[in-house]
């Protein structure tokens, strides 16, 4: 049973059990507007909750992506390498960024759920 | 003020629109001490065309223009001859007085001469692709050491013997605040063995071929030395006009190439404005610093081109930019561009060859010389003779019997005793026979 | 109407449709033209002799095969980049708004004085007795900056502003060092151009923003609040990037100077005050210069620039080589670190050479000719046509800081376009439609869809006027949802809005032979 969470940067965050999933909202992806290119992070790479994880720059901006949570990358969504613009198609399907185990999951049920997360975006 | 449009009449009107007393009003946030009288600027005042005319002439006969006497100086930078069209095309207002063209619908002239010469120095280069310039060589060379820095995420970086001191030491100030940075030893006349300083901590190799010394390097062997430790190799080449006679950098397995393009379309200037040229693999493409120019298409299908990938610049990435830089060399690099496309394939390649034959010329005649010796065996337009005393008491001699006699080389390494009676002579198609005669004649007067 | 034989015009006629297309795809004066590796191979446009060279003195490093370039002869050549240049807006066509780039007129004076043999054709190391008058001008140059802005030394070496706030943090970072502190931090407002943080990014320092005030001032009381010991730094723009003169900047300096930390000043507005006020008076330690904005250098399609940097009695003794000295022989360039004067300790170099000469010469060119009293003159008609733009749009656009008054640029926020569909982008290009190029958009960040205004000393008050009344007239349509012009613009330049988004996601960057053989298919 999947559970999808959200942060205030505009990520969302799906845990499969022991993995989870992160990539950026619709919301984001709207404001970006077209995406023209994601840095993803490299498998094995250890982040923090916060922390610089990813790059997704658009022609007008480039905006840093955060780990909701902390933990190691286990892999990364290599189809946006040729197609960026999946970002903008199907950000929270498709258009995932990258997948990680949690180091703590407490972090995770901290973080804005799918109502809590409407509610601070209508407040935008 | 003929500069100044507005009449007393318009400002009166203008303030009584604004409804401000007098434009000091419009100052009111500036505090009242901080406020000049004109009576502290210890300045002339306005003065007219004419007069400003007379007050720099006389300025610049107190110089001796390189085509005023036989001349001989090259390290970095060439005098060659520049056809009359270019002066006259970047003066068109519409290339002189525009702007950077972030509005590509009302800038085309500019964004295709940029992707022009983005072409062309990729293919003088041999790499894969070029920016539409940075400032100059030197800078150029540093930035592209930074670049090596963040792609290999090593700090190290190796400077040869043979690089111009000038970017040497351009590269220390920039680019070693992340990094050491260690010169290979100067080794006039013959490749230093900089392979030998490889190592798994080095970020970058730089060499510059032809060397501050004319000597032509072979890259290839640096370069797969350089790689086999996960390093990169830059390329670095002064005198443009050498890639039409010698094998480019790509070619050899060059990273980066960092080039002063000065030699095309530009002249001495006293040292700028210059134009740096800058070429990588596309491997590297998003850590290229500088301004890029990407062909696209408008609402209507028809051809463009704008500014790409701007987000790698300081503009919008800020303090996570590539690079800080804002302007590129604008006109210089449209005057290389207009000027390359003049000479073209046959022009550039007649133009190095006669390069060539010119400096192999003076280097036969300056051998014959008793005392002097030709250090350089191989060399494109630039080579360095060795004389029996210090060069640059020699080269203020010449000067004083009108003979600009190159560059001493212990004007940029004057702490090298060993280099103290070198002296670095570039020949180019600008100089005839009579120079050289003028040259000798002068030289055996002094030694 | 129509014409008869003799083409007199006579009686009325119908017009040529505008929407008929032409046979060659050119319309009147309006040419398209190839790139130029498309448009010949084989011809040469300078006669050089082909003179045969042997391998011998080569190293065995001649180049194997063609580089690949086209021929033209010079005729084609010619009408090429003609033909290139006449795609472009320019000052000399019409008023650029831009703020923060100071787009005035570029005289040709200082083209000519500037190619002048005696500059233009002098090698930057040739023997110094012969290169005189090239360093007495420099020497000039100095001394104008330097009075000017009430400080006591100038780097002349850097090639750009960017370039030059480099210099200016460099020399900073050297002065710290030689206390023997370790200092990381630099304080930058959030509303500072891009290349202040990017600078001090280059530089080694970390970046801590300082927040901006409701009315567009830098919060002192904030930035006061972030000194420490750890702070190197900070870097204000003054007048800062919203046109308005920060008031509280003597005290601001005075706490930053109590912390030990140094006052970077970034000189890209200095056009509003350059003759009135001296930057000198006002405490700061570093401002570049940016010789292609205040003092006319032109901007040629995006360079060269020259960001020489003022510098105070802290800092002086760490500018960068070359120095330039008098002794009693003459003027000197010092261009070995350990040759420095007594007291002196340069940080490094800049790059090689001494500088952007070219530069310099067109810079004391226009000083020259304005004078003092033209300098000064010139801030005040800068502040005055920026205050007149102002006063005579803020009843139609949302100026944010719109009621005091601003220094040389005035600034607009997208408030007014708010549920209009129209965009400051869409705004900006309906402007290019009407024949002008759109001001600075989307900076400072501090506002949402800012619109900076900067006419600068050079328009006359018919074309402020003009000006003046496009916008209001476009703005006023805009509020009233007459979005008809905005839809879509350009429609009238030579291109339409152009696909930024291909061009990033799938970068072409350069002609390649091969597409030659793909159209021969």
């Amino acid at each position: 049973m999947s559970e999808v969470r959200y942060t205030d940067q505009h990520e969302w965050i799906r845990l499969d059990g022991e993995e989870a999933t992160v990539g950026i909202t619709k919301y984001a992806a709207e404001s970006l507007g077209d995406v023209v290119f994601v840095e993803l992070p490299a498998s094995g790479k250890t982040v923090a909750a916060g922390g610089e994880a990813a790059v997704v720059e658009s022609v007008k901006a480039a905006s840093d992506i955060y780990a909701p949570v902390g933990g190691m990358v286990t892999g990364a969504n290599s189809v946006l390498e040729k197609e960026p613009s999946k970002v903008n198609e199907d950000p929270e399907g498709a258009g995932w960024f990258f997948k990680m185990k949690l180091s703590d999951k407490a972090e995770f049920a901290k973080l804005m759920d799918a109502t809590a997360y409407g509610k601070f975006v209508e407040s935008l | 003020m003929r500069y100044l449009p507005l009449t007393p009449d318009d400002r009166r009107a203008m303030l009584a629109k604004i409804g401000a007393s007098d434009v000091d009003a419009l100052f009111r946030d500036v505090p009242k001490p901080a406020l000049a009288p004109l009576s502290v600027f210890n300045l002339p005042d306005t003065q007219g065309e004419m007069e400003v005319e007379r007050a720099l002439s006389k300025l610049a006969a107190k110089n001796v223009a390189a085509g005023a006497a036989p001349f001989f100086c090259g390290a970095g930078a060439y005098k060659h001859h520049v056809p009359s069209s270019v002066d006259h095309l970047i003066q068109r207002s519409e290339f002189l007085t525009s702007y950077t063209p972030y509005q590509p619908e009302i800038a085309q002239g500019t964004l295709q001469y940029l992707f022009e010469f983005q072409t062309q120095v990729a293919l003088l280069t041999g790499m894969e692709v070029a920016n539409a310039s940075l400032y100059d060589g030197s800078t150029a060379t540093a930035e592209a050491v930074l670049m090596a820095q963040r792609i290999t995420k090593r700090g190290k970086a190796i400077l040869s013997g043979g690089l111009h001191p000038h970017y040497a030491e351009t590269v220390e100030t920039v680019a070693g605040l992340f990094g050491p940075m260690t010169r290979s030893p100067v080794t006039p006349g013959s490749a230093e063995d900089i392979i030998a300083l490889i190592d798994d901590e080095t970020a970058c190799v730089v060499v510059q071929s032809p060397d501050v010394f004319g000597l032509i390097r072979n890259l290839k062997p640096i370069a797969d030395a350089a790689h086999a430790k996960g390093a990169l190799l830059i390329a670095v080449v002064t005198e443009v006009v050498s890639l039409g006679l010698l094998e480019p950098p790509g070619a050899q397995g060059a990273d980066i190439v960092a080039a002063e393009g000065q030699s095309i379309g530009n002249g001495l200037n006293f040292g700028g404005p210059y134009v740096g040229l800058f070429a990588t693999r596309e491997k590297f493409l998003r850590q290229m610093p500088g301004r890029l120019c990407g062909e696209t298409v408008d609402a209507e299908g028809r051809r463009g081109y704008v500014l790409t990938l701007s987000t790698r610049e300081q503009h919008i990435r800020r303090e996570k930019a590539t690079s800080n830089i804002c302007t590129n060399s604008g006109l210089c690099t449209l005057a290389f561009t207009i000027h390359l496309s003049l000479l073209g394939e046959e022009g550039l390649t007649r133009l190095a060859r006669i390069n060539h034959a010119k400096a192999s010329a003076l280097a036969d005649k300056l051998a014959a010389l008793r005392g002097v010796d030709v250090v350089t065996p191989a060399f494109f337009n630039e080579f360095t003779v060795k004389l029996p005393k210090p060069a640059a008491p020699v080269v203020e001699a010449l000067a004083a019997k009108g003979v600009i006699a190159g560059v001493p080389a212990s004007r940029l390494l004057p702490h090298d005793k060993g280099v103290a009676n070198l002296l670095i002579l570039a020949a180019t198609e600008t100089n005839t026979d009579d120079d050289f005669a003028a040259l000798t004649k002068a030289l055996q007067e002094i030694l | 109407m129509s014409m008869n034989n003799q083409g007199r015009p006579s009686g009325a006629g119908e017009a040529f449709p505008a929407s008929i297309a032409t046979i060659s795809g050119d319309r009147g004066l309006d040419h398209e033209e190839q790139l130029i590796f498309e448009l010949g191979h084989g011809a040469t446009g300078v006669d050089l002799a082909d003179v045969k060279v042997s391998d011998a003195r080569l190293g065995g490093m001649r180049r194997k095969g063609e580089v690949g370039l086209p021929g033209l002869s010079e005729p084609e050549v010619v009408r090429h980049y003609v033909r290139l240049s006449r795609m472009n807006y320019a000052i000399d066509s019409g008023l650029y708004p831009l703020g923060s780039c100071t787009m005035k007129h570029n005289p040709r004076l200082n083209e000519k004085m500037a190619r002048l043999p005696g500059f233009g054709d002098l090698h930057p190391l040739a023997p110094q007795s012969t290169t005189q008058g090239a360093l007495e001008l420099i020497s000039q140059l100095m001394n104008w900056l330097t009075t000017l802005t009430g400080m006591p030394a100038v780097a002349m070496s850097p090639k750009a502003g960017a370039h030059g706030e480099l210099c200016g943090l460099l020399a900073i970072r050297a002065a710290i060092a030689a206390r023997g502190e370790n200092r990381k931090r630099i304080l930058v407002p959030e509303s500072a151009h891009g290349t202040n943080p990017a600078t001090a990014a280059f530089a080694g320092f970390t970046v801590d923003e300082v927040p901006a005030k409701p009315n567009g001032h830098v919060d002192a009381e904030a930035l006061k609040a972030k000194l420490g010991p750890d702070v190197a730094a900070i870097m204000l723009t003054n007048p800062n990037t919203c046109g308005l003169f920060e008031g509280e900047i003597i005290d601001i300096a005075k706490a930053v100077h109590d912390a030990g930390a140094y006052f970077y000043c970034d000189g890209a507005n200095f056009n509003a005050i350059a003759g009135k006020v001296r930057p000198g008076d006002l405490g700061i330690d570093a401002m570049h210069i940016n010789l292609h904005k205040t003092f006319s250098t032109p901007h040629g399609g995006g360079g060269p620039g020259a960001g020489p940097v003022v510098l105070s009695e802290r800092l002086a003794a760490y500018a960068p080589i070359p120095l330039l000295v008098a002794d009693g022989k003459g003027l000197r360039l010092i261009e070995d670190m350990s040759a420095a004067p007594d007291g002196t300790k340069p940080f490094g170099r800049m790059c090689a050479f001494h500088g952007q000469m070219g530069m310099f010469v067109r810079a004391l060119t226009y000083m020259l000719s304005h004078g003092r009293d033209g300098v000064r003159q010139a801030s005040e008609d800068a502040v005055l046509s920026a205050n007149y733009i102002l006063a005579s749009l803020k009843d139609v656009m949302s100026a944010p800081f719109g009621d005091g008054p601003c220094m040389h640029e005035a600034l607009f926020d997208d408030s007014f376009l708010e549920g209009t569909g129209v965009t400051t982008l869409d705004f900006a290009k309906a402007m290019i439609d009407e024949g002008y190029h759109p001001m600075t958009m989307y900076f400072p960040l501090v506002v949402h869809g800012a619109m900076l205004i900067e006419p600068t000393e050079s328009e006359s008050k018919a074309s402020l006027d003009r000006f003046i009344h496009v916008l209001h007239t476009l703005a006023t349509e805009a509020r009233a949802k007459q979005t008809e012009r905005f839809a879509g613009a350009p429609h009238l330049a030579p291109r339409r809005r152009l696909d930024e988004t291909a061009a990033a996601r799938k970068p072409v960057l350069r002609w390649k032979p091969e597409a030659l053989k793909a159209a021969a298919e």
